[in-house]
């Protein structure tokens, strides 16, 4: 699903370039559900934006379902966006002046979908979260976990190939984090392709996989022995 | 631009902050208020003194003699120059082609007039049938004077609206008998004229009659034409000013005048007068133009400073809108549609306040140089493009910045 091959990436912070992304080779198969872990400053949130096509890569390539990811102009990058992904953020980033259903439907206004279609779908995606009943109510009417999961039923609405999550569960206290990872767990069970940023190991055992990243580098790629989050709500 | 989820955005963001909005439309509609009050008191002004210059005809030419001032050819100042039959007749050959009507003019003031009982004092003025084209008269009853008339010399009068009504009252005055200083002469017809009730306190009557009745033997006290009207104005005035001057010199030529001497023949043309103060007033409208947008241009300002405001506010909504597949046209659409609905919304309340104040104010305003202040369609039209165009401008800075928000830096969490 995800090919990256030698990616480079550095930034110009004043007169010294701060090199943050040191060549990394990585690959994500479909189905798959990896966690990217590291130390604040690792580059694990740029190789994410990276792959959410938010940023781009000085040097290597990356393919994304058989597409290469080059030189995109800002139009092509948001179709694209809206085709392959789906964003998953800590902050969860719904907008606030928009109910539940609303936020869900964003991504599919975005697509040009019919109004009609486009409740029917998010509401299906937030019966799926198990929010149906809240629909009509703003974020701010939300907790945090009933956000992530509108966020995460956002996410899914345009039906992408790989979720981004970006600390998912940074916001979150323990017992919703377990929550919305079984939910993810869920997700991935039906076989979406799922990238987690964290930085939190008991989060990280929750998927199958581990990348360990080290100043700009793969220091470690393993297979987990996934802990089902549902024995631990 | 009909899209329904669109117009919930505007209205959301809207609703979110009323007052800045609406402190901000207030400067817009302020300037399409005072472009609208300035542009009606400007056409009434124009229009004001078109009426005041509609009493007699736009091409008129007088000719007034007096004194000489200026000694010439061994002939003494204070020479009083007199017109003549003879001069009037000289002229309309000499100008014959560029003449379109005349009329030779021997009046008295205050010439006393009786109806039966009723009687007043009016201005009884002996003149030729052109006189009705120079003076601009209508007839709203009978006939105006003929060449039959003048040939004749026919005790015929031609009295004016506010004549008739001092002395007639309701009564039909054609085929009446007034006396005019003691003489039976018969109403041929009524008049009224676009100058008001001074120009209709008059009584035109034959001028060989009036030379005959008020012993002036072939003296003539003015003469006055108008020129054949060419649809360029500034021709017609060259024109005007050419004929004058030809007049002129033809009247000093005969009575041996010093050709600077500038009483003893004078000849005015309306049009000068009437390209002087058109031109004033196109100089006026320019300015309260000018000022008009400027205070528009002021709102502009103000408006584009808040939708960047916005803008900035929403800097993290873009964001993620973008990082949802939001095309960069669609959020330069956004910012710039909302831009347009609040100076259209703004400008038209402008728009309506003024033009209902106008329309209020108007029949109020009893001034000889100002007539129904109004604003036209065209106006009204060119303020309404005006501001849909404002609000695109005030919009665009801002939707530029929009459209350039990178969703990295906008979701990065501080």
């Amino acid at each position: 699903m995800i090919q990256i091959k030698d990616l480079h990436k550095s930034y110009q912070m004043g007169s010294n370039s701060l090199h943050v992304l040191k060549g990394i080779d990585f690959n994500v198969k479909e189905g798959e559900l990896v966690s990217i872990m590291g130390s604040s400053g690792s580059g694990k949130s740029t190789l994410l934006n990276i792959l959410g096509m938010l940023d781009e890569a000085d040097l290597g390539s990356y393919t994304l379902d058989n597409v290469s990811i080059k030189n995109l102009n800002e139009k092509v990058a948001a179709q694209y966006r809206n085709k392959f992904l789906g964003f998953i953020f800590q902050s969860f980033n719904l907008i606030n002046y928009k109910n539940a259903l609303d936020n869900v439907s964003m991504p599919l206004y975005y697509q040009g979908i019919k109004r009609k279609e486009r409740t029917d779908k998010a509401l299906h995606y937030l019966e799926k979260v198990g929010l149906a009943d809240w629909a009509t109510h703003l974020p701010s009417e939300l907790s945090g976990g009933q956000k992530q999961r509108v966020a995460i039923a956002r996410a899914l609405a345009s039906d992408p190939k790989v979720l981004l999550a970006d600390e998912p569960t940074g916001a979150l206290d323990t017992k919703t984090s377990y929550e919305v990872m079984e939910l993810i767990q869920g997700i991935n069970e039906e076989g979406k392709t799922i990238l987690v940023v964290t930085h939190e190991p008991d989060i990280a055992e929750m998927t199958k996989r581990i990348v360990n990243l080290k100043d700009g580098r793969i220091i470690d790629d393993r297979p987990v022995n996934q802990i089902l989050a549902k024995a631990h709500v | 631009m009909f899209d329904i989820e669109r117009w919930q955005e505007i209205f959301e963001t809207i609703g979110k902050n009323k007052l800045r909005t609406f402190l901000t439309g207030l400067s817009v509609a302020s300037g399409i208020f005072i472009l609208v009050i300035l542009l009606g008191f400007s056409s009434g002004i124009q229009k004001g003194v078109k009426l005041q210059f509609a009493q007699d005809a736009e091409s008129r030419i007088s000719v007034w003699t007096n004194v000489t001032t200026k000694e010439y050819k061994g002939l003494n100042p204070g020479r009083r120059i007199q017109l003549h039959n003879s001069d009037y007749e000289t002229i309309n050959t000499k100008f014959e082609d560029e003449i379109e009507h005349k009329t030779a003019l021997y009046n008295i003031w205050g010439g006393r007039v009786n109806y039966k009982n009723e009687f007043g004092n009016y201005r009884i003025e002996g003149a030729n049938p052109g006189q009705q084209f120079i003076e601009n008269a209508s007839l709203t009853s009978g006939r105006f004077l003929n060449q039959n008339d003048i040939d004749e010399g026919v005790k015929v009068a031609i009295i004016g609206n506010k004549v008739k009504q001092e002395l007639f009252k309701t009564e039909e005055a054609v085929g009446k008998t007034i006396k005019i200083t003691g003489i039976n002469f018969i109403v041929a017809g009524v008049f009224t004229d676009p100058g008001g009730e001074r120009e209709e306190q008059r009584i035109f009557i034959p001028i060989s009659t009036a030379q005959r009745v008020f012993n002036a033997g072939d003296k003539l006290r003015s003469v006055a034409y108008t020129v054949k009207m060419s649809d360029n104005f500034d021709e017609a005035v060259a024109l005007s000013a050419a004929v004058s001057d030809g007049i002129e010199k033809e009247i000093k030529s005969r009575y041996s005048i010093a050709p600077d001497d500038r009483s003893a023949v004078r000849v005015f043309y309306n049009l000068e007068e009437a390209q002087q103060i058109y031109g004033l007033i196109d100089t006026m409208r320019l300015v309260f133009w000018v000022i008009g947008i400027f205070t528009i241009v002021a709102g502009v300002v103000g408006v584009s400073n808040i939708m960047l405001i916005i803008v900035k506010e929403r800097t993290k909504e873009i964001g993620v809108r973008k990082a949802l597949g939001a095309l960069p046209s669609s959020i330069v659409g956004m910012i710039l549609q909302e831009s347009v609905f609040i100076t259209a919304i703004a400008g038209f309340t402008g728009l309506f306040a003024g033009v209902a104040l106008l329309e209020a104010v108007s029949p109020l305003i009893d001034s000889d140089f100002i007539k129904s202040p109004q604003v036209n369609f065209t106006t009204a039209v060119s303020t309404v493009l005006i501001l849909i165009l404002s609000g695109a401008v005030a919009g665009y800075i801002p939707a530029r910045r929009a459209a350039n928000i990178k969703p990295i830096e906008a979701l990065r969490d501080e």
